[in-house]
C-alpha cells in the first residue's frame, strides 16, 4: 500500500530527542534509581482513584475469602418457600428470593465463585490473547498468518456450542475452573486481534526503529518497547471483559451448562432472578450491583495502571 | 497489495477445513442421541430409531459422516434439517436478517460509542466522563436478557414506539429496537477504547506539535486525534461484527427475530450437525473477509502500517 | 427469557385422546355483532420440527397446523366429546373388527376425493418401517403391523368400496375408535404420493382451513391459513383465516399479546404466571388438561432398592410440600397430585387408598427416613435430573429444597444442557440419579396413565418398575367391558403404586392462555389448543 494518503503532516521523521523514547530515557536521567515499575508505583501512590479501587478490590476479596465475617447465615442454611419474595427484615437486609433464600447471604457467599471465574477467565484471555496477538502483530508474515487464522477458527465457534460441549464432556467436574475454561478458551481471539492491531501501529514508531538501529534484540524490543506501548486497549477490553465473564457465567447457568446451583454464584443468582423479573426485580438488581461494583473497581484500577505504566501519558502530565 | 489479498484468500482454505472439522467433531461429541429426542418423553421402538439414524447418516463413523458432508458441500448440497428443509435455504433465509440486525447494532454502537468516547477522552475526569462510565457499567453488568426485556416493555409495550417483536419479513424498522439492545453490549467497550486511545493520542508529539503550530481544535480533534485513535476501535468493531452475526441468540429470542442466532441455537440443542456446521462455516468466511478488510483499513488509518514488503 | 422449550413441547404431545373437560374459565364476550367473517386470527405457534406429514408430526408446533388443515374420521369438541367428521359411521361388535363408512362427496382442497383409499394408503405409509414415521406406533395394534420388517400394506386394512373400509386389530381394544381423531390417522390426497417430500412443505388437506398459497409456510416466521371452502364438516370457521406466528420464546409471544399484535396466545411465560389473569381479566384461561408430572427414582439406585427404598421414597414424598410449591412457584397454575392419573379422566378419584403418602408431613417423613437409615445409613446427595431447555429449573429447585429442609440431607437439581442427553441417559439406564418424568394421556382412560408407564417391560417404564400383582390387576381391568368395573380394578392397582411409588407424583398441569380485545368466543380444547374455528374477530 502506498503512503500517499499522508495528509498528516505531523508524521515527519522526528529527531530522536523529540520521540517518546526520549521521554522514557529522560526519566532515567533524572537521577533517582528507577525503572518502569518503581516509577509506576510512585505515580500510583499519589492517585485517589488508585486507593479507592484498591480498597474496594481488597474488600471484595476479603468477602470472597471470609464470607463468614460478613453474614451470619451459613451457606448451607436452607431456602423456605414461606419466605418467597419476602421483603427485608431483621437479619435479612435485602429480603428473599422466589425460592425463599436470603439474598444478602447468597451475594456474600457467591463472591468467591464469581470473582474466581472473572479473574481466571481474564488471566486465561490475557495469556492467550497477548501471546497470540503480540507474536502475530510483531513478527508478521507467516507467523501472523498461522496465529491469526487459528484465532479465527476459535473465534468462529459459537460459545454456546463450546460451552455445551466442554461442560457436558466434563460434567463430572462442573467447578469454577472448568467453567472458566469453557468461557476463556473461546474468548481470547478478540483480545489478540485488538493487541495485534495496536502493535502493527506501534511497531513502526520511530523509537522502535531507533532501538532496532542501535542493535537491541527483536524480542527485547517487543517486551520493552512495543508491548508496554500497545497494552492500553488490552487493559480496557480486559477490565470490561472481566464483567463479561461473570455475566457469561449467568448465561451459561441459564442454559443449564453453568455451575450446579449447589455452588453459589452471582451468575446463578442473576439467572434465577430473571425468571421472576416481572414480580421481584430487586433479587436481580442486588447481585447486579455487586457485579457492577466489582467491575467498577477493576476498571478504575485498570485505568490508573494504564496511566502509570504508559510512559507517554506520564510524560505529558 | 494484490499479492497480499491473494495470500489471505488462499489462507481461507485451511481455515475452512479446520473449522468444519472442528465444529463437526464438537457436534458429534455432544452427548445424547438427537434422534431419540425427536420422540419427546416417549421411548420409541428401536427399529424406527435405526431407520432414522441411517437416514441422517448418524449410524456411520464420525470421519465418514464428515466426508459425506464435505462431499455434499462441493456439490452445493449443505444437507437437510430434521424438518426436511435444505440447509442452504435456511442459510439464505436467516443470514440476511441477522446481517441487517448486526449492521444496525454496529452503526449505533459505533456512532454513539465513538462520540461519547471522544468527548470523555477530551474531558477526562469531568462530569461527562464519569457519567459515561456509570452508564457503561449499568449496561455491562446487566445480562442482555434483562436489558432486552426492559427495553421491550418500556419502549414497545408501554410507549408504543416500536413493535414488541419483529414482524413478517423482518423489516429494517422493526429491527431498530433489538439493534439498540445489542448495541448496549459493546457500547461500553467501544466507548472506553475510544476514550483511552484519545487520551493517549492527545499526548503524542504530533498532536502537541499540531497544537503548537496553532492548528484549530476543530481540525486537531478529527484529523489528528480521532484518526490515530481508531485502530483499536475499528479492530474491536470487526470482532464485534463477528459476535453479532452469530451470538445474538438471546436478543433474537426475546424479539422473535427469525435470524441466525436462534436457528443456530436450536440446531445446537437438537444436535443437527449439518445445520450447525454450515452456519459456522458461512460465519467464518464472513469473518475472514471482514478481518481482511480491516487489515487493509489499518493502512488507511495509519500509513506506516504496510503489508507489502 | 425462556428459550423455546423443546422438552416441554415434546411432553405436551398432541396425542390422541378424548378428555372430559374439567371446567373452563373463559367468559366469551357478548359483543360479537361486529364480528367479521373475513378477519384473520393471529395466534402463537412454533416452527414445525418435521415436514407437515400427519404420521410424522408428534409435537405441538406441527400438530396445531395439521389439526387446522386436516379432518380425520372424528374430531374432538371442546368438552372432549367425540363427533364424526369425515366418517358417516364407525361400527364394531367385538372392539376388534371395525367397519368405517365415510360421508359421500367429501374432497380435499385440491379436489381429490376423500375416499377409503385416502385413509388406507396414508395409514399404510405411516406404519411402514422403511418410512420411519415418528408416529408409527399408533398403528401397532392393527393386524399385519411389524417392527421387524417393512410392511407395505397391513393385512388389517381392507378397502371395501369407495366409501367403506375395515380395520382388524390384533386384539380387542375398546378405546380404539376414540383415538381416530389424532393426527396420525388423517387421510392424504392422491396427489401426495407424487412427491411426498414436496407435500410435506406445502400440504393439501381436507380440514376447515388450507394453506393460503404454496409458499404459505414462511419458515421460522409464520404460516398463513385461509378458510377451505370444500370442507363440509361441523368445524365451520367463523373467521377468515389463521396466521400462526412462530415464536422462539414464550416471552416474545406474551409481549406481542401485551402490545396487541397477536390475538390469541395459548402459553404464558413463567414470569407472567402470577399476573396474567389480572392483566387479561376476563380474557384468560387456566384450565386443567390431561398432563401428569412426577419424578422417578429407579430401584437400581443405591439406597433405593427393597424395603429401604420403599421407606425412602415414602419419606421423600411426604417431604414435598406440593401445595406450597404449586402455589408459590406456579402461582396456582398447577394442581397438587392426588394419584397417578389426571382429574380430567373418567373414573378419577382424589381418595384412592394410600394416597395420603402424597400429603406433606414433616414428622412422618423424618420418621420413615430414620427407619430407612436403620437398615442402611444414608450416604451421598439426592439429585433430580432434568433438561435445562425445558423450563424445569424452578420447580426442581423448590422440590429439592423442600426435601433438603425436611430430611436434612443434601438435595439439588442436576440439569442436562440438552433434552437429547437427558433422554439418552434415561433410556440407556446409565443415569445415576432420580429424574423428571411426565405423561400426557393418549386416551381418556385410567389405564393409559398406568399401563404404558408402570407395566412390567412397558415402553415408557423408564424406572424398570415391575410388580406382578399390579400387572395382573391392570390386565383384569382391561378385559372388562364395563367401564366402571374396569376403573375399580385400575384404582385397586393404584393402591399398589402408592406403596411402591415407582414415580413420585407431583402435580397436574393446566393450560394457560389469554387473548386480545378484538376477538371473542375463545375456547380451549382438551389438548390445550384453542378451537380456532370458533373464534370471532371484529375489525
Amino acid at each position: 500500500m502506498s503512503s500517499n494518503t499522508r495528509s498528516n503532516a505531523a508524521h515527519y521523521v522526528a529527531p530522536i530527542e523529540e520521540t517518546p523514547l526520549v521521554a522514557v530515557d529522560s526519566v532515567k536521567a533524572s537521577g533517582r534509581v528507577s525503572n518502569l515499575w518503581t516509577d509506576a508505583w510512585a505515580d500510583l501512590r499519589k492517585r485517589p482513584m488508585f486507593w479507592i479501587s484498591s480498597v474496594l478490590i481488597v474488600l471484595i476479596t476479603f468477602v470472597a475469602l471470609f464470607p463468614g465475617l460478613f453474614t451470619s447465615e451459613p451457606p448451607s442454611s436452607g431456602c423456605y418457600l414461606e419466605n418467597s419474595n419476602g421483603g427485608p427484615e431483621a437479619g435479612h437486609p435485602l429480603g428473599f428470593t422466589k425460592q425463599g433464600c436470603d439474598v444478602f447471604s447468597r451475594i456474600v457467599h457467591g463472591a468467591a465463585t464469581s470473582l474466581s471465574v472473572g479473574i481466571i477467565v481474564t488471566i486465561l484471555i490475557l495469556v492467550l490473547g497477548i501471546t497470540f496477538g503480540a507474536l502475530a502483530g510483531f513478527y508478521g508474515g507467516w507467523v501472523d498468518s498461522v496465529l491469526s487464522r487459528v484465532g479465527d477458527i476459535f473465534f468462529s465457534i459459537p460459545y454456546i456450542l463450546a460451552a455445551v460441549v466442554v461442560m457436558s464432556v466434563l460434567s463430572q467436574y462442573r467447578n469454577v475452573f472448568v467453567i472458566a475454561l469453557a468461557i476463556g478458551l473461546f474468548a481470547w481471539p478478540s483480545t489478540s486481534r485488538v493487541l495485534r492491531a495496536e502493535i502493527l501501529r506501534v511497531k513502526n514508531s520511530d523509537y522502535v526503529m531507533s532501538a532496532t538501529a542501535i542493535g537491541v534484540s527483536r524480542f527485547k524490543i517487543l517486551l520493552r518497547h512495543v508491548l508496554p506501548n500497545s497494552i492500553a486497549p488490552v487493559i480496557v477490553v480486559t477490565t470490561i471483559g472481566l464483567a463479561g465473564a461473570i455475566v457469561a457465567e449467568a448465561t451459561l447457568s441459564f442454559l443449564g451448562v453453568g455451575l450446579p446451583n449447589t455452588i453459589m454464584s452471582w451468575g446463578n443468582d442473576i439467572s434465577a432472578a430473571q425468571r421472576d423479573l416481572r414480580n421481584n426485580p430487586m433479587t436481580l438488581i442486588y447481585p447486579s450491583i455487586a457485579l457492577s461494583l466489582t467491575v467498577l473497581s477493576f476498571i478504575m484500577l485498570g485505568e490508573v495502571l494504564r496511566d502509570a505504566l504508559d510512559p507517554k501519558a506520564r510524560a505529558t502530565r | 497489495m494484490t499479492g497480499y489479498i491473494l495470500r489471505r484468500v488462499l489462507q481461507a482454505i485451511p481455515v475452512f477445513f479446520g473449522t468444519t472439522f472442528l465444529i463437526y467433531f464438537m457436534v458429534f461429541a455432544l452427548p445424547g442421541d438427537p434422534i431419540l429426542a425427536l420422540f419427546g418423553d416417549k421411548t420409541p421402538n428401536p427399529a424406527v430409531l435405526e431407520q432414522l439414524r441411517a437416514q441422517y447418516n448418524l449410524d456411520k463413523p464420525f470421519i465418514v459422516q464428515y466426508l459425506l458432508y464435505i462431499g455434499g458441500i462441493f456439490r452445493g448440497d449443505f444437507g437437510v434439517s430434521f424438518s426436511g428443509q435444505p440447509v442452504s435455504e435456511i442459510l439464505a433465509r436467516t443470514f440476511p436478517v441477522t446481517l441487517r440486525l448486526a449492521l444496525i447494532a454496529l452503526v449505533i454502537e459505533m456512532v454513539v460509542g465513538i462520540a461519547v468516547g471522544l468527548v470523555s477522552g477530551l474531558r477526562k475526569g469531568k462530569l461527562f466522563d464519569s457519567s459515561a462510565l456509570v452508564v457503561s457499567l449499568i449496561f455491562i453488568s446487566l445480562p442482555i436478557f434483562v436489558i432486552a426485556f426492559v427495553f421491550q416493555y418500556v419502549f414497545a409495550i408501554q410507549l408504543g414506539w416500536a413493535r414488541p417483536t419483529v414482524g413478517s419479513g423482518a423489516p429494517w424498522s422493526d429491527l431498530i429496537l433489538p439493534g439498540i439492545v445489542l448495541a448496549t453490549i459493546s457500547f461500553a467497550q467501544i466507548q472506553r477504547l475510544t476514550r483511552s486511545s484519545v487520551i493517549e493520542s492527545s499526548g503524542l508529539d504530533f498532536v502537541r506539535t499540531a497544537a503548537s503550530k496553532g492548528l484549530s481544535r476543530r481540525r486537531i480533534v478529527p484529523v489528528h486525534i480521532l484518526r490515530n485513535s481508531l485502530i483499536p476501535v475499528v479492530t474491536f468493531l470487526a470482532v464485534d461484527f463477528g459476535t453479532l452475526m452469530v451470538g445474538a441468540t438471546v436478543t433474537e429470542g426475546i424479539f422473535n427475530v427469525p435470524g441466525v442466532g436462534n436457528t443456530l441455537y436450536q440446531a445446537i440443542i437438537r444436535g443437527e450437525g449439518p445445520t450447525v456446521v454450515s452456519f459456522v462455516t458461512v460465519m467464518v468466511l464472513i469473518y475472514l473477509v471482514v478481518n481482511l478488510v480491516v487489515d487493509l483499513f489499518y493502512a488507511v488509518l495509519d500509513p506506516r502500517i504496510r503489508y507489502v514488503k | 427469557m425462556q428459550i423455546k422449550k423443546f422438552g416441554l413441547a415434546a411432553t405436551a404431545l398432541a396425542a390422541a385422546g378424548v378428555l372430559v373437560l374439567a371446567g373452563c374459565s373463559s367468559s366469551p364476550e357478548s359483543d360479537t355483532s361486529s364480528a367479521s367473517a373475513t378477519a384473520i386470527i393471529s395466534t402463537n405457534g412454533s416452527e414445525p420440527q418435521n415436514p407437515l406429514i400427519p404420521t410424522n408430526t408428534n409435537e405441538v408446533g406441527g400438530g396445531k397446523i395439521l389439526d387446522s388443515i386436516f379432518a380425520g374420521l372424528v374430531y374432538y369438541a371442546a368438552d372432549g366429546s367425540v363427533h364424526n367428521d369425515m366418517a358417516e359411521s364407525i361400527d364394531t361388535e367385538d372392539s376388534q373388527h371395525y367397519t368405517v363408512k365415510l360421508k359421500a362427496d367429501q374432497t380435499f382442497s385440491n379436489g381429490d376425493p376423500v375416499d377409503a383409499e385416502s385413509f388406507v394408503k396414508a395409514w399404510n405409509y405411516g406404519a411402514a418401517l422403511d418410512n420411519a414415521q415418528l408416529s408409527s406406533y399408533f398403528f401397532e395394534s392393527i393386524e399385519g403391523f411389524s417392527w421387524d420388517e417393512n410392511v407395505e400394506e397391513m393385512s388389517g386394512l381392507k378397502v371395501v368400496d369407495d366409501l367403506t373400509f375395515t380395520i382388524d386389530l390384533v386384539s380387542p381394544q375398546s378405546d380404539f375408535a376414540l383415538s381416530l381423531g389424532y393426527s396420525a390417522f388423517y387421510p392424504l390426497p392422491a396427489s401426495a404420493w407424487d412427491d411426498i417430500d414436496a407435500f410435506g412443505q406445502a400440504p393439501i388437506g381436507n380440514g376447515p382451513y388450507k394453506l393460503a398459497s404454496d409458499d404459505a409456510w414462511q419458515h421460522n416466521e409464520k404460516i398463513s391459513l385461509v378458510v377451505n371452502d370444500t370442507y363440509q364438516g361441523d368445524r365451520q370457521p367463523k373467521n377468515g383465516g389463521l396466521d400462526i406466528i412462530f415464536y422462539a420464546t414464550q416471552d416474545a409471544s406474551y409481549a406481542d399479546l401485551q402490545g396487541d399484535n397477536v390475538d390469541v396466545v395459548d402459553q404464558i411465560p413463567g414470569s407472567a404466571l402470577a399476573s396474567y389473569q389480572d392483566e387479561f381479566d376476563g380474557r384468560s384461561v387456566n384450565q386443567a388438561v390431561a398432563v401428569f408430572q412426577s419424578f422417578t427414582i429407579p430401584a437400581r439406585l443405591e439406597h433405593f432398592g427393597g424395603e429401604e427404598g420403599e421407606l425412602r421414597r415414602a419419606a421423600i414424598s411426604h417431604a414435598i410440600n406440593r401445595e406450597e410449591i404449586t402455589d408459590v412457584i406456579f402461582s396456582g397454575t398447577r394442581t397438587p397430585a392426588h394419584d397417578f392419573t389426571s382429574p380430567v379422566i373418567d373414573g378419577y378419584s382424589e381418595d384412592v387408598e394410600g394416597s395420603d403418602v402424597l400429603d406433606f408431613d414433616e414428622a412422618k417423613a423424618q420418621e420413615l427416613w430414620a427407619e430407612a437409615d436403620a437398615i442402611s445409613p444414608w450416604t451421598g446427595e439426592f439429585k433430580i435430573a432434568y433438561n435445562a431447555d425445558g423450563g424445569h429449573a424452578e420447580w426442581v429447585d423448590a422440590v429439592t429444597n423442600s426435601i433438603k429442609n425436611v430430611l436434612g440431607i443434601e438435595a439439588s437439581g442436576d440439569p442436562y444442557p440438552t433434552f437429547a442427553e437427558a433422554r439418552t441417559k434415561i433410556t440407556d439406564r446409565t443415569i445415576q440419579t432420580a429424574f423428571r418424568t411426565g405423561w400426557q394421556g393418549d386416551y381418556p382412560s385410567l389405564y393409559n396413565f398406568l399401563g404404558p408407564i408402570y407395566g412390567t417391560g412397558a415402553g415408557s417404564n423408564d424406572g424398570d418398575y415391575s410388580n406382578p400383582e399390579f400387572d395382573a390387576l391392570l390386565a383384569e381391568g382391561r378385559s372388562l367391558s364395563d367401564l366402571d368395573a374396569a376403573n375399580e380394578k385400575f384404582q385397586e392397582a393404584q393402591t399398589i403404586l402408592f406403596t411402591d411409588l415407582p414415580a413420585i407424583p407431583l402435580w397436574y398441569s393446566t393450560v394457560n392462555g389469554a387473548w386480545g380485545t378484538k376477538v371473542s368466543n375463545v375456547e380451549f380444547g382438551w389438548n390445550s389448543v384453542p378451537l380456532y374455528y370458533e373464534i370471532e374477530k371484529s375489525e
